[in-house]
């Protein structure tokens, strides 16, 4: 396992933005934590786009783990690792069961079915009234093993905690993509036949891709309804939600676990910056970032990084 | 009970005339080009804000009222052309025979900065174009008024099936479109011009979606992100007729439209997620499309 360059790199980064943490100002903690949690839902995209499947509807886990959160929280539930774990879960669950109906589709219509799939979900969410309607629900600061902090105590833990969860899910990810099930990621994208063949059923192999990328969109939900402190059924269950996340994921590459962070962290900073400028100029500086990068680095910006650390080294 | 009836088919009827004009660019693009187009939302937003505001001039003018329905074509056939034209030579020409997604990325992609530029050119506040429904007054029905421009969609709706029914089936040009549709290849090869094929095909998708934007536009207030919700409409409408069948596109959204409008009479909760969950079992059991003829597979 030490031998891994990737999670030897993850765990120094970790150990860094941990002692960072206390020095950087609270707008800066803020964007890193919305980082944490569409990096987390990018990384589930990874998973799957390694088979070359792009799902549409990464709100539906997103969404609903969110509203989890909420709601576990409205009945009294504060601890923030019960709420995150439960909630994650019960998101893994919802994949697992529709993974016996998506496992059978590829390219356009698995991201059609996806999107169906979180569409209903955005329904269901917009006008049932316990669940706020178009509203939302609201989040109290959550507690963490009977610590109750307050103010940027609160914020800084809240950093911690989202800092341990994402370096638990890369550290998985990673152990997972280089297992035998990992590794066949690249033949069922290459060859779903010759894969059968070789006596390994693709379906099975999706599925649980499946799940593993619902259960990552469920921590990223968490994490992101733990850090606003809001949930709502626009921003977390509408498909332009799930647009974001295949965005994230473009921008980002999927050469390594950590790129989906990476990208996360682009987005947001970039986000931050062009609100300031008005909305207008957000949407546009969106699209032709993302039409830059299909047209230009399809890798994203792993492969940039990577071409860099090359010439470094001196290799070609 | 008739009257419950009667309401839940006409509004249905309506609905279902909307989701076709909405869906039906879109579908006849996928079904020449394999291209699911996000841009769509975009041409309608461009549609209904064009008409809304040329509407608008015209109005303040005191122009006669008529001009208001010439406005609604002519913005359709303006944005229509110029977009349709940017779009498939400035972006898609680059992306054929690449990877589906990618392109659904891309266009996506050209959607959002498109939403942004529409914002630059006519910011935030809502536009209205009301003077032509108002115009045309309403009727009342087993008690229940009905606006005469909104039954005049169903209208509409039958013209563009029709005429593209005969464009297809009658016209020399219509051949061509199906033999491109059946082997892009083996046509390019007897001598079509496929490049002309598919950008004549791109800016009649386009002015479709234009036009459905255009018209609609009357009866809502035009509004920044009304793009937003129409491409997944269009994209449910394209999948549960059969994606890129027209007769299709058209049962498939009076279907559509009906259950809607029942489920808004009966059970107001399912009324946002009704055509997602008919989308979804659509494909879960028949995920050619309710109407797609049996495909032979290519291997």
């Amino acid at each position: 396992m030490f031998s891994d360059r990737t999670i030897v790199g993850v765990t120094i980064a970790v150990v860094l933005i941990a002692c960072a943490t206390f020095f950087i100002p609270d707008w800066v903690r803020q964007i890193g934590l919305l980082s944490m949690a569409i990096g987390s839902v990018a990384l589930g995209l990874l998973v799957l786009w390694r088979t070359g499947l792009i799902s549409f509807g990464h709100a539906l886990f997103y969404g609903f783990s969110a509203y989890g959160v909420a709601l576990l929280n409205h009945l009294g539930v504060r601890d923030a690792f019960v709420l995150v774990v439960v909630s994650a879960a019960a998101s893994g669950l919802l994949a697992w069961g529709l993974g016996f109906l998506v496992r059978r589709y590829r390219a356009i219509f698995f991201a059609l079915l996806t999107m169906a799939f979180s569409m209903i979900l955005y329904g269901v969410l917009a006008k049932t009234e316990r669940f706020g309607s178009t509203d939302g629900l609201n989040v109290h600061p959550p507690t963490f093993l009977g610590y109750a902090p307050v103010d940027q105590a609160a914020q800084i833990t809240l950093f911690l905690f989202g800092l341990l969860v994402i370096y638990g899910l890369m550290l998985g990810v990673q152990i997972y993509l280089r297992s035998v099930l990992g590794q066949m990621t690249t033949a069922v994208r290459e060859n779903e036949i010759r894969v059968e063949y070789l006596g390994y059923s693709v379906e099975h192999v999706i599925h649980i891709k499946y799940v593993i990328s619902g259960l990552l969109a469920g921590f990223g939900g968490a994490i992101m309804a733990l850090a606003v402190g809001q949930v709502d059924p626009e921003s977390m269950a509408y498909w332009t939600a799930s647009g974001e996340f295949v965005f994230v994921a473009i921008l980002a590459g999927t050469g390594n676990v950590a790129a989906p962070f990476i990208g996360a962290v682009a987005f947001e900073v970039i986000r931050h910056f062009a609100w300031e400028h008005g909305a207008n100029l957000w949407q546009l500086i969106m699209g032709g970032t993302l039409l830059a990068i299909i047209m230009f680095i399809p890798d994203g910006i792993w492969s940039v990084l990577q071409r860099l650390a090359r010439k470094k080294d001196g290799v070609r | 009970m008739v009257q419950l009836l009667f309401t839940i088919l006409t509004d249905g009827l309506i609905y279902g005339s909307y989701l076709f004009i909405v869906a039906v660019g879109m579908t006849v693009i996928f079904g020449v080009q394999r291209v699911l187009n996000v841009t769509h939302g975009s041409f309608y937003a461009f549609g209904a804000y064009l008409a809304a505001y040329l509407g608008g001039i015209w109005y303040d003018h005191e122009l006669p009222d008529f001009g208001g329905f010439v406005i609604i074509f002519l913005a359709a056939i303006v944005v229509g052309v110029f977009f349709g034209i940017l779009i498939e030579r400035g972006l898609l020409k680059h992306l054929y025979g690449k990877d589906e997604h990618i392109v659904v990325l891309a266009t996506f992609a050209a959607f959002l900065a498109l939403e942004g530029v529409g914002l630059f050119i006519w910011g935030t506040d809502p536009y209205f174009f009301y003077q032509p429904q108002a115009m045309l007054g309403y009727v009342e029905m087993l008690g229940m008024p009905y606006d005469y421009y909104n039954l005049s969609l169903i209208v509409l709706a039958l013209i563009i099936s029709l005429s593209i029914w005969y464009f297809l089936s009658r016209t020399i040009w219509g051949r061509l479109l199906r033999a491109v549709i059946f082997d892009r290849e083996i046509s390019q090869a007897m001598g079509v011009n496929v490049t002309a094929v598919f950008l004549g095909t791109f800016i009649l998708g386009t002015t479709l979606g234009a036009l459905s934007g255009a018209a609609i536009a009357p009866t809502i207030s035009v509004l920044p992100g009304i793009g937003v919700e129409v491409i997944v409409l269009a994209f449910a409408v394209v999948v549960i007729g059969g994606m890129g069948s027209i007769p299709g596109a058209l049962i498939g959204s009076i279907l559509v439209g009906v259950v809607r409008a029942a489920a808004v009479h009966e059970f107001p909760q399912a009324e946002m997620f009704v055509i997602y969950a008919i989308m979804a079992i659509v494909l879960v059991f028949r995920p050619e499309g309710l109407f797609a003829p049996p495909a032979v597979r290519k291997i």
